[in-house]
């Protein structure tokens, strides 16, 4: 489907619109803080009833420089990836380069009902795994409903 | 044989690698956070190097996914590598997600200086 546009020759800008204009259409929820799918780390969320459970996909992180916060329900996950690839200066050629390197930061807002006081964070095969239990009270629990008949 | 077809036809996220050269050989870096290490794979098949990996994380049941970026469970990502590397002599190390191949070159193939002969 071509629209109208000013320029109708410029193929590329018309790719462009198109490309933008299905993801628009793949992304139910904009959000404010954009999906960040070129962003480093790649983020995953999810939920059970007990707590919302969020991996970072940031491998060959040195665990100690990663820097986990929660203020006001939201959650950072900040950090540094070194670089592998050799100083330009040295007698070596660089083919692909496509792994991120340097300085990170991704930042996630939290559901309201979680305890923050209670996070858990795990770094292992070079994914940061975070678990934030919910709060008690808004666990679903049964009732037990009393019988008001005498035995 | 059916198991590698199959593998093959599944679909599977392309990894970001780093490589570069020196006179010694080929160093590739591959990032495939998620991937234990009894899950990686690495083949070699005449000229064609294929690194993959499976991804297994620690899910606690009954989780409902609420946004994915990462949303496919498995690597792969092939190289056609030339005559002069020696795939006999490949190392791989597999550090936090991070795989490290070094592939270094024939002896034949080592640098090394050509005199100029002036007639």
């Amino acid at each position: 489907m071509m629209a109208r546009t000013l320029f109708p020759r410029d193929l590329f800008a018309e790719l462009d619109r198109l490309q933008r204009g299905m993801q628009q259409r793949i992304d139910m929820t904009p959000s404010i803080r954009g999906l960040g799918r070129d962003g480093f780390p790649a983020i995953n969320v999810g939920g059970t009833p007990q707590s919302v459970e969020l991996y970072a996909f940031a491998p060959g992180v040195d665990p100690a420089s990663l820097d986990v916060q929660v203020e006001k329900g939201v959650l950072t996950i900040a950090g540094e990836r070194k670089p592998d690839t050799p100083q330009p200066d040295a007698k070596a050629t660089l083919h692909i380069e496509e792994r991120f390197a340097g300085r990170f930061r991704r930042v996630v807002s939290l559901p309201d009902d979680v305890d923050a006081a209670a996070i858990e964070a795990r770094y292992r095969n070079g994914v940061l795994h975070i678990s934030i239990p919910r709060q008690q009270a808004a666990q679903p629990r049964r009732i037990q409903i009393q019988s008001g008949d005498q035995p | 044989m059916n198991d590698t077809v199959a593998k093959q036809a599944e679909a599977a996220m392309i990894p970001p690698v780093d490589v570069f050269e020196d006179a010694a050989g080929i160093t590739l870096y591959a990032d495939l956070p998620g991937v234990p290490k009894d899950k990686l794979d690495l083949q070699l098949e005449a000229d064609t190097l294929t690194i993959g990996g499976e991804v297994a994380l620690d899910v606690p049941e009954g989780m409902d996914a609420a946004h994915a970026e990462v949303s496919l469970s498995r690597y792969r990502r092939s190289f056609t590598l030339s005559r002069e590397l020696d795939t006999g002599k490949v190392s791989a190390e597999f550090n936090h997600g991070v795989l490290k191949l070094r592939i270094p070159k024939a002896e034949h193939a080592q640098p090394r200086k050509i005199e100029i002969k002036v007639a």
